[in-house]
């Protein structure tokens, strides 16, 4: 099994690297778009901004590779949105895999959600075995709304995203590489699809 | 279900040592940290904050290496902090592992640090750390591990870090640290509220009770403590039923 994080120069690599190094998986950290489209699985990690991070994809010729994967994607984080269509952070086309648009929180409550948070409504393999309601650990300022993608809820002012699916595509809002044992039961979870 | 208030263990670290000092002096060894980082994980730590406080150079390489073993170890988000100087010290520890770094004396030299730090690495990884003492009933910052009086007032230094694109506040009251009679609840509060990030609350834990207070009366995010969960005087599981048994939406 070659496991493939994608290496775009965002912060949170390592941290995905050694959660997949606990469950026994020694991934590879590239670049190269000949060995991210070899891989049985990818994951998208992201901690950043949008619009850096989609620049430093397209700059790397990674965007079209990402798009065309058929084998299961797994984008995190920011990973999640830049598969989205577009980003309020900074006015940012992304990369449109899901149809939805990333927007920013806004109300009372502070911004960013940081720490731990329920997800719900859970559907599909990503979450075998995995108790409805456990709780993820969450660092974001923007969210995607509820829609026909949504493979998890969660709630922070509002009701929205914490995951999404299309076709081959996985999202997750939360970071399961820093949520213990339910996020690496997740990460364990998108290794066996 | 929303967002759970978060309780953050915090290890001071003096040459691979998790040490602990009563009012920023007075230092005394607690054990491995990374032992007790593994222990507080599996008890329900939200998170986990490793301060180091050595004194050299040769010291502070010891501390790179125990950030990337931690990275390797620990399945919850931590923070590191201690005499960051640049943004290269950041970024060392960054790619060591750590999820977010905090700063405290260099921002205060050199404010246009948070904006840079900000820039380069998001504000989701960058904590300010802000000691403060009050002085005829009002609340001022020190640097220096607490030691360097700046005439800052800490509302003007958080507000202003803030804009600079700081993404949390680690709170510290001088006044209480160490002392175990409870948290600094108006600072805490009035600081909270005037802030749209999150804020840390540190100093004063001394038993379950505090926490409930600080919960229950100030509007801050997640508390922080060190000598009272590593004296084994309050475990974080009792601390977190006793919480929930209050009211106050925790992890469990």
């Amino acid at each position: 099994m070659k496991i493939v994080i994608v290496d775009y120069n965002v912060g949170n690599i390592n941290s995905v690297f050694f959660a997949l190094q606990r469950l026994g998986v020694n991934a590879i950290v590239s670049d190269d778009a000949s060995v991210i489209t070899s891989a049985d699985k990818v994951i998208l990690p992201g901690v950043g901004t949008a619009n850096f991070a989609m620049q430093s994809l397209c700059k790397k010729g990674l965007d079209k590779v990402i798009i065309n994967l058929t084998k299961p994607v797994l984008g995190i984080c920011l990973g999640m949105q830049l598969l989205c269509e577009h980003s309020e952070e900074n006015d940012t086309p992304c990369l449109g895999v899901f149809k939805h648009k990333v927007k920013r929180f806004s109300g009372t409550l502070k911004v960013p959600q940081m720490g731990w948070n329920t997800i719900n409504n859970l559907i599909g393999p990503l979450f075998e075995n995995l108790d409805e309601s456990a709780y993820q650990y969450f660092v974001h300022s923007y969210y995607v709304g509820l829609n026909s993608q949504t493979i998890a809820t969660t709630n922070y002012l509002i009701d929205y995203s914490a995951a999404l699916q299309f076709e081959n595509f996985y999202g997750v809002q939360f970071h399961p590489e820093k949520s213990s044992k339910p996020g690496s039961l997740i990460l364990k979870n998108f290794i066996n699809l | 279900m929303a967002l759970t208030k978060r309780i953050i263990p915090c290890l001071d670290v003096s040459g691979g040592k998790t040490v602990k000092g009563i009012h920023f002096a007075e230092m005394v060894i607690m054990g491995d940290p990374i032992i007790m980082a593994k222990q507080y994980a599996i008890e329900g730590a939200d998170e986990l904050v490793f301060l180091d406080i050595s004194a050299t150079i040769e010291q502070r390489k010891t501390f790179a290496k125990l950030v990337s073993q931690i990275a390797h170890e620990i399945d919850i988000p931590f923070t590191v902090g201690g005499g960051i100087q640049s943004i290269s010290d950041v970024e060392v520890l960054l790619k060591a592992g750590a999820d977010k770094i905090s700063i405290n004396s260099a921002a205060i030299k050199n404010p246009q640090l948070l904006t840079e730090l900000n820039k380069q690495f998001g504000s989701q990884c960058i904590v300010l750390a802000v000691d403060a003492k009050c002085i005829d009933g009002v609340s001022y910052i020190f640097s220096n591990a607490g030691k360097v009086f700046t005439g800052i007032k800490t509302i003007d230094w958080v507000k202003q870090a803030e804009s600079s694109g700081v993404g949390e506040i680690l709170l510290t009251s001088i006044d209480h640290d160490g002392t175990k009679e409870g948290f600094a609840l108006e600072l805490i509060d009035t600081i909270s509220n005037a802030m749209s990030i999150p804020v840390i609350a540190s100093g004063g834990a001394g038993n379950a009770y505090h926490f409930k207070t600080l919960f229950a009366s100030t509007n801050c995010d997640a508390a922080l403590a060190a000598s009272i969960f590593h004296n084994g005087n309050l475990s974080l599981p009792d601390l977190k039923i006793s919480l929930k048994n209050n009211n106050i939406n925790v992890r469990l």
